[in-house]
């Protein structure tokens, strides 16, 4: 058995053999924000921040979590009220079918908390772990430019 | 499936001892991959990513703990250079030197860094350390010789290191790519010069006698380039498989090396 705190509440849990994160988080948290696509760490879309450094969940081996500090999607909004990436997201059309959304949400949340005024190259290196096929990265782009002029 | 996670060095190496055949985990980013599409299901798992002192990086000695993450901002230019086309910023968080060591894949991005300034290779057991030379300890395509029961600590480099350095890549687009080739190029004021390149053979390797023959040159001309250029893809001995041909890559590393030559030489 496991403890770990996630979005700032204990969880425990008794993960399986070889279980990545992302799959606790999902199958035995019910936390199923991160999203599962390509379990090699290419697409970003299972995107969290791990004792404050952002890593692909697939990549993280559930049983070497005990005592560590997760944040994923979920914690990010507050309640029912949006968090300024997300918003900004929607304003700007940087969400289409979603899939990516979170990773996405993820990592721009990161940035903005570690680089309030990242420059454009910031920001696209940032975000270059994260795969989108619908978007195509300009609504991704304005969005977090956005938030940058806002700041 | 055992988990046993260490806090320091010393319960690492504890472990290591205890549990000899234990699989050593530390930023993940290989080990899941195996886990996740291929099945792999180790009965033990040692996750050395929390062992602070495996993080430290002092001076010339660069704990096996260390992230890309932290080489891409570190002191030695070809090293960040490396490091910093390693996948995306999510694996150089998590990515290691020791998991590069570890993985010794033809293809670890900062194998050829080691291989170009001869670093020692640092294990520690039970019994005590033991240093090992680059090429000692990279013996064959995801082949090193880590005892049972030993932990990779470090990369011990030397103390002079030439300013002039340079890495490069290829590879099929600009990020979340494994190369095609690398190279790693380092000149010293009198010209000594030293190269090792990547994903051109088993493990990295150093063209000898394209070394040899650039070292000796003080300003190298038009046609002592061309040389050396020629050397260089003589002397590498890659495959062809799904990412490269033999030809290309053999092309490659020449065309590599002395694009970095021509960089150091401004």
């Amino acid at each position: 058995m496991i403890h770990l705190t996630v979005n700032g509440d204990p969880h425990s849990a008794e993960p399986g053999p070889a279980e990545s994160l992302l799959s606790m988080l999902r199958n035995r948290l019910g936390l199923a924000g991160s999203k599962d696509a390509c379990e090699q760490g290419e697409c970003g879309s299972c995107s969290v921040i791990l004792d404050g450094e952002l890593v692909c969940s697939c990549l993280v081996l559930a049983a070497d979590t005990d005592g560590s500090e997760i944040r994923t999607v979920e914690g990010i909004a507050d309640g029912d009220d949006l968090s300024r990436v997300q918003e900004a997201l929607l304003a700007e059309g940087g969400v289409q079918c979603g899939f990516c959304t979170p990773g996405f949400v993820v990592a721009a949340t990161h940035l903005l908390d570690t680089n309030p005024d990242p420059s454009d190259d910031d920001v696209r290196e940032a975000l270059a772990g994260n795969i989108c096929r619908c978007t195509g990265y300009g609504g991704i782009m304005r969005a977090l430019t956005a938030l940058r002029e806002d700041s | 499936m055992r988990m046993i996670i260490p806090r320091s060095l010393d319960e690492a190496v504890e472990a290591a001892a205890a549990h000899p055949e234990a699989t050593i985990l530390a930023g993940g980013t290989d080990l899941m991959v195996s886990a996740n599409l291929h099945g792999l299901r180790p009965e033990a798992v040692i996750g050395v990513r929390r062992v602070p002192e495996l993080a430290e990086w002092e001076g010339r000695f660069i704990g096996a703990g260390v992230t890309y993450a932290r080489m891409e901002r570190g002191p030695i230019a070809a090293l960040a250079q490396a490091a910093r086309t390693v996948g995306s910023p999510q694996i150089r968080n998590a990515g290691t030197l020791g998991g590069n060591l570890g993985t010794a894949s033809p293809a670890g991005d900062a194998l050829p860094i080691l291989a170009a300034l001869d670093a020692d290779i640092v294990l520690r057991a039970a019994g005590g350390e033991r240093s090992v030379r680059w090429d000692d300890f990279i013996v064959g395509p995801k082949k090193n010789s880590r005892e049972p029961g030993e932990l990779i600590i470090g990369a011990r480099l030397p103390d002079d290191i030439p300013d002039r350095q340079a890495f490069a890549k290829i590879g099929f687009r600009n990020a979340m790519v494994i190369a095609v080739a690398s190279c790693c190029l380092f000149r010293a004021e009198d010209g000594a010069t030293t190269v090792a390149l990547g994903s051109v053979g088993p493990t990295p390797m150093r063209p000898r006698a394209a070394e040899a023959m650039i070292s000796a040159e003080r300003s190298p001309t038009p046609a002592a380039l061309a040389e050396f250029q020629r050397l260089v893809s003589e002397e590498v001995s890659p495959i062809t498989d799904h990412r490269s041909t033999e030809a290309y890559r053999r092309t490659a590393a020449g065309v590599l090396a002395r694009r970095l030559l021509e960089r150091v030489l401004g």
